[in-house]
């Protein structure tokens, strides 16, 4: 007890400490020893040998850049119709969800009682070519006599979509259900309309759960390879599936670990980017 | 271990689950947490039995009952031998399967398997005989290797058969689906590739030797001895077709699945897997190109700390020449073992005049077997890789 007294300034960091050298070893060394992979040369039958390779990074910037673009575009799109879609769906459970709440949010947590590659699976039957959705898009015109949806950059889409949905209707929820509904009632009083109070008192206090909502489908989003992988041709390849290949087909490490850590820079910078931009909103909103 | 259990219905789901397979495996791996060390079975060769054989194979690949669902010569070697066999339809396609096992294998872990089944039209049954991954026969537990066919005796990556041994040849060729091409069967590879009427409804192989053959062959080229133009002139064309949306998908032996529900018209694809698919689908139907296609054999191999006495024991049960014919006769894949013809003749005389697993000489000239240098070529398989992967 005295030890701990004397030793005050001690306990912070022996709580933290679980956590920290959880990072350190399942983060920080695994992603020393990449870095340290990504600068090596050689091939898989002779050997890697470390060479400060970095034209490794040159080659997997000018190789790969158009999937690369692509996984940020897919990601982007996916986000952007998963906010679209949850957005109404977590408003909807948190103010008029009533006692049906739980059982609500359980049906939004359902498909992750199936396992990830089932579900994908799953939507190669129902976007098959002779399957229910394609036939009623055919009929409305919405899709040529002899157009497809499975093999397709919307399948992809609608896959990674339908995937991450959950992380989006989650934060979203979380911070929609913590607003006081008083201060929405107080807004009415004060003469705004009910779309002025919306945009100018729940949009701006529910935009940590968009932030939250945002990043959490993204940065998964980004370097997901199962929905292209299953649901695409190779003209709609990520860059998750050009690092899984190399990694687990070509057995090139430096290739694919280079490719990684572009990957992770470019999803930083992204990141960091959007969080200035939102941060700032958030000030002046 | 819930993990097990889940995995095992994967691989029953298909191989298109292949991919994601490998995850897990190569992080367990990885993590150490599982799998035997391979330095458990002793050099000394033990001439006693496991009470299991687990056997990593190819899809499509052995016989089965269909209204048991058992799969017949399996059923046999347990009776005979009191082993059981964990069959496990693993491999989709050569590269992926390679890419999980090499993991462990390179750590000196076992992976779980007595038999594995590779393609010598890939670079991976060299390989694991040259980083010595491979565990050498008992051939002294293998009379019966006196029964294969002379023209496979002597395979360039294992010259003497110390390491491998043939579980059956095949062609590659092209399945059509005749209910989406009204009726008429896609012979030629100008139609594969370039026929807009088949547009993002065909698939070619993942397997470079397979697909490039036949490319090869289409262009007048020799898939036999390959060089820098024959490869990037098919490479090209392939690019094209991939580019222009003409081919919708590189697979592995997950070509099956949306063959029979017709979300293909045409696929690239093993002969025998076809004739198997039309029991339940009499739409389809397999041609060689009629500028010819390749042949391959693919070859069981132990890997490093499996059962080298249970899997030599289980080889000479396969080259028996009467369960030969029986697994040759379901999985219509060419035989490596000799006597078998006339053992399925006794079976069923048609049989023993099917071309697919007896083919005469009008086959034979038809097919070729790809270039094994080019097989090894860095810069080949790293364009490949790039032109499938992107």
């Amino acid at each position: 007890m005295s030890w701990v007294h004397r030793h005050r300034g001690v306990v912070p960091y022996l709580l933290l400490a679980p956590g920290l050298a959880w990072l350190a070893v399942f983060f920080v060394v695994p992603l020393g020893f990449l870095g340290y992979q990504s600068l090596q040369e050689g091939s898989f039958d002779f050997g890697y040998t470390f060479s400060w390779a970095w034209q490794n990074y040159r080659d997997a910037i000018s190789n790969y850049h158009e999937q690369l673009i692509r996984s940020f575009v897919y990601a982007g799109l996916a986000t952007i119709i998963a906010l679209v879609v949850s957005y109404p769906l977590a408003y909807w459970i948190a103010f008029r969800g009533g006692r049906w709440k739980n059982l609500l949010l359980l049906a939004i947590i359902a498909p992750f009682f199936v396992t990830y590659l089932i579900r994908t699976l799953a939507w190669q039957t129902i976007l098959a070519d002779h399957g229910v959705v394609a036939g009623i898009l055919r009929d409305l015109h919405l899709l040529d006599a002899d157009g497809r949806l499975l093999a397709t950059s919307t399948a992809v889409v609608a896959g990674i979509t339908y995937n991450f949905l959950p992380f989006m209707a989650l934060p979203l929820y979380v911070a929609l259900e913590a607003i006081d509904p008083q201060l929405i009632e107080a807004a009415e009083d004060l003469y705004a309309s009910r779309l002025q109070a919306f945009l100018r008192v729940t949009l701006p206090l529910s935009l940590p759960g968009v932030f939250a909502g945002t990043l959490l489908t993204f940065i998964p989003a980004a370097g997901d390879f199962i929905n292209a992988q299953l649901l695409g041709t190779p003209r709609q390849h990520m860059i998750g599936n050009v690092i899984q290949s190399k990694f687990l087909e070509l057995i090139d490490y430096p290739a694919a670990a280079s490719l990684s850590f572009v990957l992770m820079a470019a999803i930083l910078f992204g990141v960091l980017s959007y969080a200035r931009v939102l941060g700032t909103e958030r000030l002046t909103g | 271990m819930s993990e097990t259990f889940t995995r095992i219905q994967l691989l029953r789901r298909g191989a298109a689950a292949g991919v994601v397979l490998t995850i897990p495996s190569s992080f367990l791996a990885a993590c150490g947490g599982d799998g035997e060390e391979a330095a458990a079975t002793t050099e000394a060769a033990k001439k006693q039995l496991a009470k299991t054989l687990r056997f990593s194979n190819w899809t499509l690949y052995i016989d089965i009952d269909e209204k048991t669902k058992k799969r017949p010569t399996l059923e046999q070697f347990e009776q005979k031998t009191g082993t059981k066999v964990a069959y496990f339809e693993d491999i989709n396609d050569n590269a992926s399967y390679f890419g999980k096992i090499q993991r462990p294998l390179s750590q000196g872990q076992s992976i779980d398997r007595d038999i594995v089944v590779l393609t010598d039209n890939s670079r991976f049954p060299a390989l694991l005989v040259k980083k010595g991954w491979a565990e050498k026969l008992d051939k002294s537990a293998i009379p019966n290797m006196s029964k294969l066919q002379d023209a496979l005796a002597h395979p360039s990556f294992d010259p003497n058969r110390d390491y491998s041994l043939p579980w059956q040849s095949g062609m590659t060729g092209i399945a059509t689906n005749l209910k989406l091409t009204g009726g008429k069967a896609v012979t030629t590879m100008d139609q594969l590739l370039e026929d807009r009427k088949l547009k993002g409804k065909v698939t070619l192989l993942t397997e470079m030797a397979d697909t490039m053959s036949l490319v090869m062959l289409a262009n007048g080229d020799d898939p036999t001895k390959v060089d820098d133009t024959s490869f990037q002139k098919a490479l090209d064309r392939i690019k094209k077709a991939v580019d222009s949306g003409q081919v919708r998908q590189f697979t592995g032996n997950d070509y099956s699945g949306p063959l029979s529900k017709g979300d293909l018209a045409a696929a690239m694809s093993w002969s025998g897997d076809v004739v198997q698919l039309t029991v339940d689908n009499k739409n389809l139907v397999w041609n060689l190109p009629e500028s010819g296609g390749d042949i391959w054999t693919d070859n069981m191999l132990i890997p490093k700390g499996g059962d080298v006495f249970t899997a030599s024991t289980f080889m000479n049960f396969v080259y028996d020449p009467k369960i030969a014919a029986q697994i040759a006769a379901y999985v219509n894949y060419i035989t490596p073992v000799k006597g078998a013809k006339e053992e399925a003749a006794k079976l069923d005389p048609k049989l023993a005049t099917n071309p697919l697993i007896f083919p005469d000489e009008a086959t034979l000239s038809k097919v070729k077997i790809f270039d094994s240098e080019a097989l090894s070529n860095q810069d080949y398989a790293q364009k490949w890789q790039t032109l499938i992967g992107s």
